[in-house]
């Protein structure tokens, strides 16, 4: 008789992996409900800059997005590594930027066009040629509420 | 006796949603927009604007430039710009009312009464090569400066954060320590 034999009485049932399902629904629909879906697949690189005095965009149906920055490698071929403007899903040139900030305010309620806000992503490194070009194409379609995007400085 | 219908295996459900998770994980994003609220003036007509020429007195403005070195020139000399805030501060609010710091101007202001209100415009001029996470950061010290100017004041009078007043509160505070930043049309050479 061997002295290894295994007492079949005493074996551990399986843990059950019923509730998993339900576990995974959990995290499923917490992350459904606090984030938002990207709306436009980024063409160029960011880093965002730091600072203190940030306030919220609180209606994201108000607000349009300019992205500035250097194209991501897959476009370099193309398009260089100079700074671009991304408007939608494509890259743009200044002169667009009045067509695209015309059609968004085309797409909002009349009542609504007053608090509309244009989001400017920009990369720090940018050289304000740009930016004051597009700034003051913003000024002439007349969409002077802006938001500089940046992510929020550490306390010292 | 009838025979019994075997049980559905729920065992794959679980990866059936965890598919559904990493997709979700993948194509959305957590952060919440955030930035540094501005208002760009009217557009102006460059021709209309050679015509009127309004004098501002000099004491009344305080000059930031920035160069494409990214270095500062506050008011004529070169400052760093973790001082940047604390120039500005002084500037607002010339508590001793000092001669070369701007004027002021009696104001009727609801809660207030008759308050000396500033008569100074801060111009912030950059070059066309001035990086944007430089020309931000001189944003931030300049509109932080006026926070903590309405914020002080908010304490001082109401003690609470001027974040938390009312809102014609707020608009009263405002009236005092207005957010005039004024930007020059950015030039080649500075």
């Amino acid at each position: 008789m061997s002295k290894f034999r295994k007492d079949d009485g005493k074996e551990l049932p399986p843990i059950s992996t019923a509730s998993l399902p339900d576990i995974v629904f959990m995290l499923l629909f917490f992350f459904m409900v606090s984030t938002t879906m990207r709306e436009v697949t980024l063409k160029v690189k960011m880093r965002i800059p730091e600072a203190t005095e940030l306030s919220k965009l609180e209606k994201k149906s108000l607000v349009s997005y300019i992205y500035i920055g250097e194209p991501l490698p897959t476009y370099q071929k193309t398009f260089g590594k100079a700074p671009r403007i991304q408007l939608n899903d494509q890259f743009a040139t200044v002169d667009e930027v009045q067509d695209f900030v015309i059609a968004e305010r085309e797409a909002r309620d009349e009542a609504e066009q007053p608090f509309m806000v244009t989001s400017l992503k920009i990369d720090e490194n940018t050289r304000m040629s740009i930016v004051g070009d597009v700034k003051q194409e913003l000024r002439k379609s007349a969409a002077l509420n802006i938001n500089y995007s940046s992510r929020k400085k550490a306390e010292r | 006796m009838a025979k019994k219908i075997p049980e559905i295996p729920a065992a794959s459900l679980a990866d059936i949603a965890f598919m559904l998770l990493i997709f979700f994980l993948v194509t959305t994003t957590m952060d919440v927009d955030s930035g540094l609220r501005r208002k760009l003036p009217q557009w102006v007509d460059p021709d209309e604007l050679k015509d009127q020429n309004n004098e501002i007195n000099e004491r009344n403005i305080f000059v930031v430039l920035v160069n494409k070195n990214n270095d500062l020139l506050v008011e004529g000399d070169y400052e760093q710009i973790e001082n940047l805030r604390e120039r500005a501060k002084e500037f607002m609010a010339n508590p001793y009312n000092a001669e070369n710091l701007p004027e002021k101007e009696p104001v009727e202001v609801p809660y207030f009464g008759q308050v000396m209100v500033t008569k100074g415009v801060i111009s912030l001029r950059n070059d066309l090569d001035t990086q944007y996470g430089t020309y931000l950061a001189v944003q931030n010290e300049l509109v932080a400066a006026i926070n903590e100017l309405r914020d002080e004041l908010a304490k001082q009078q109401f003690g609470k954060a001027y974040e938390d007043l009312e809102d014609d509160k707020q608009d009263a505070i405002r009236k005092i320590y207005p957010q005039k930043i004024s930007e020059a049309e950015p030039k080649g050479k500075i």
